[in-house]
């Protein structure tokens, strides 16, 4: 089932709010994508990256002694196992080649915590194409690492320092430099999020992770999950697993967001939970922002979850009541990646930590023994740093 | 359709001109200075006021204008402290006045609430650089009601069925995208940019005024050539950073839209 429209609305959110300058781009995004997408060849190249390079499909792994602590059947959909560590690559291969195609040399894109500008650098390492990559300030500071691993790639990293100086910044000059650029550049997206067709696009590169795990729950179990759960900041790796499980009325999709310190204190990336309608790159749906209209800053101990607004289609599914969407704060997340670490054998990406988290939201809402697929959408590796130090703090 | 906007078109024409269209970020470095530094460019010679409402994620706009907005938003600026600024100065000029800004805050005040109450400030026509066309409905059907008009964008990217929409959402006027870039950007092509400007004249039957890029006189004066109206903004927000003091800042933007408007007459 898919909920858009021809005009890229999921219900009233989505669309595409953006200058006039990029509209006729998109437009053109948009019939160059089906046009590959409905390419043999095109596809077939596509498929053998996912499984050669990327390493798909990846397993379907039911955590045994996380199961018996949280009094469900949890498999855990192993994106952490993807090359690069992490779901986003699914979309960037596809993007990338759809850049090569287009005929387009010069790749930009936004990054939070680098797992996307590392995706895109590895695609445009791959590929033999020009890679900039617009990070703000702040997270070249704190993901010092992932600026290393992009630079290694071949990439540029360039510095944001405007706004917040974080990833909506990043967004921000991305947008800036497609705009200045528009002819000779592709704009790699990094989540189901921005202006039409980016939210569709991107929703049907992630969509390998739900088919795959619905065809091994299936394979495995013989019957389809009671729940499923991922995490959720801008939305890709939630949306991929989400897809195929639409039309499935009897499994229920629970997606994570962050609390940060507490929605009650305003320090929070739970953009769903704090529902506010807005309008942010280029996107209708729910928006971090004050009376006066202006963006707030997200925050959240996990940088890939810092974003002050949503994939328009996350917003849709929250209001027809097809998804829920919890929120758990940092502390609980941190609990949840020294406990899957020490249960599993499993450092997870602290945006994954989150849907880790919530199981024992789910515990209480499914019967005691219902089968769980959790995305699991990346390692942790990366947040050492951040979790040494926080647990430190503790 | 707003008088006072048709009407600075129409003057500028029988002047054999183009109209100057000056552009302002409200609040920036005040919202209590605003009204001064909007009449002021007024009576130097700007045809239209643009005033900038500052928003926390400008994309379309250069550094300039960015930092322009940054300073507004900590000194405290709201839309509705804009449109005070904007009654403040219209009680002592007649000089049309455009809003140019970003569709979130004007979402968050409600689009049928904006269109009173900037028709109350005194308000003549509203940019929205992130509302094309297509989604324009909700702001145009209120400010088509209240008399206001919406001012679109036309690209060098924009194809015939893009500019056929913006026509068909047009008030008084439209306005020429000089080049595909940000606000303030150097090294725009203005004689082309003119020469588009005309031939969407030609097309739409309006007025058009060419921006982003048009930073000097000589700039006006190569654009006043061939369009209806130029539009300067970045080099404006600029003289007010460099201007040390607010009555230096006024008199900053007296003397460059003084100087830009002397590139205005065709031929001259």
């Amino acid at each position: 089932m898919s909920t858009t429209s021809a005009e890229g609305m999921f219900g009233r959110f989505g669309g595409q709010y953006v200058a006039e300058t990029l509209m006729p781009a998109l437009a053109e995004l948009g019939e160059a994508y089906a046009e590959a997408r409905a390419d043999e060849a095109f596809e077939a190249r596509r498929l053998a990256l996912l499984r050669d390079y990327v390493g798909r499909p990846t397993p379907l792994y039911l955590a045994r002694r996380l199961s018996e602590e949280v009094g469900l059947e949890v498999w855990l959909k192993r994106e952490d196992l993807a090359h690069t560590g992490a779901h986003k690559v699914n979309n960037t291969i596809g993007q990338v080649l759809l850049a090569e195609r287009m005929g387009k040399r010069r790749v930009i894109a936004e990054t939070g915590a680098g797992q996307h500008g590392v995706a895109t650098a590895t695609a445009c390492a791959l590929l033999g194409l020009e890679c900039h990559v617009f990070m703000g300030e702040e997270d070249v500071r704190r993901q010092a690492p992932n600026v290393q691993r992009m630079e290694l790639l071949g990439a540029e990293v360039v510095p944001v320092r405007s706004g917040s100086r974080t990833l909506k910044d990043a967004m921000n000059e991305a947008l800036r430099d497609w705009v200045t650029n528009v002819a000779t550049t592709y704009y790699c997206v990094g989540s189901a999020a921005g202006p039409h067709p980016y939210p569709t696009l991107v929703r049907e590169l992630q969509a390998v992770i739900g088919e795959e795990a619905r065809a091994q729950i299936l394979a495995q179990r013989g019957a389809l999950p009671a729940a499923v759960v991922a995490c959720v900041g801008g939305g890709s790796n939630a949306i991929g697993l989400f897809s195929a499980f639409l039309d499935d009325a009897d499994v229920r999709l629970f997606g994570v967001e962050a609390a940060g310190e507490g929605i009650a204190s305003g320090r929070h990336a739970a953009t769903i939970s704090a529902r506010q309608e807005g309008v942010l790159h280029g996107m209708r749906t729910y928006v971090l922002q004050d009376d006066d209209g202006q963006v707030q800053e997200a925050c959240s101990i996990s940088a890939g979850l810092d974003y002050p607004a949503v994939g328009p289609e996350h917003a849709h599914l929250a209001e027809t009541g097809r998804a829920t969407y919890l929120a758990v704060e940092d502390g609980a997340a941190l609990e949840a990646f020294h406990r899957l670490a020490r249960v599993e054998g499993i450092l997870p990406a602290l945006e994954t930590a989150h849907a880790f988290a919530a199981l024992g939201t789910l515990a209480k809402e499914l019967a005691r023994g219902d089968t769980v697929v959790l995305g699991c959408s990346g390692r942790g590796d990366k947040d050492l740093a951040t979790v040494l130090a926080a647990s430190g703090a503790r | 359709m707003s008088g006072r906007l048709r009407e600075a078109f129409a003057r500028a024409e029988r002047e054999s001109r183009a109209a100057l269209v000056a552009y302002l970020c409200a609040g920036d470095p005040s919202l209590a200075l605003t009204p001064r530094l909007l009449v002021a460019a007024a009576e130097a010679g700007a045809d239209v006021l643009e005033v900038g409402v500052p928003f926390s994620d400008p994309t379309a706009d250069g550094p300039t204008i960015q930092r322009a907005s940054e300073r507004a938003l900590a000194a405290g600026a709201t839309l509705a402290g804009v449109l005070d600024a904007i009654r403040a100065a219209r009680a002592e000029t007649d000089v049309p006045i455009v809003l140019f800004g970003y569709y979130n805050p004007i979402l968050r005040f409600g689009e049928a609430r904006l269109a009173s109450s900037a028709k109350e400030a005194g308000v003549d026509g509203l940019l929205v650089v992130d509302l094309p066309p297509e989604h324009a409905s909700p702001l145009l059907e209120p400010l088509t009601a209240e008399g206001l008009d919406l001012v679109p964008l036309v690209a060098p990217t924009s194809p015939d069925t893009r500019i056929q929409r913006a026509s068909k959402v047009a008030g008084s006027f439209l306005y020429c995208v000089s080049m595909t870039g940000v606000t303030g950007s150097a090294g725009a092509p203005l004689e082309e940019a003119a020469e588009r400007a005309a031939a969407l004249r030609e097309r739409t039957g309006r007025p058009v005024a060419v921006g982003f890029g048009v930073r000097t006189a000589e700039d006006v004066a190569t654009v006043a050539a061939r369009a209806d109206g130029v539009v300067v903004g970045s080099a404006i927000v600029r003289a007010i950073e460099e201007a040390d003091g607010d009555d230096a800042k006024v008199e900053a933007v007296r003397a460059l839209v003084a100087e830009l408007a002397r590139g205005l007459h065709r031929g001259g």
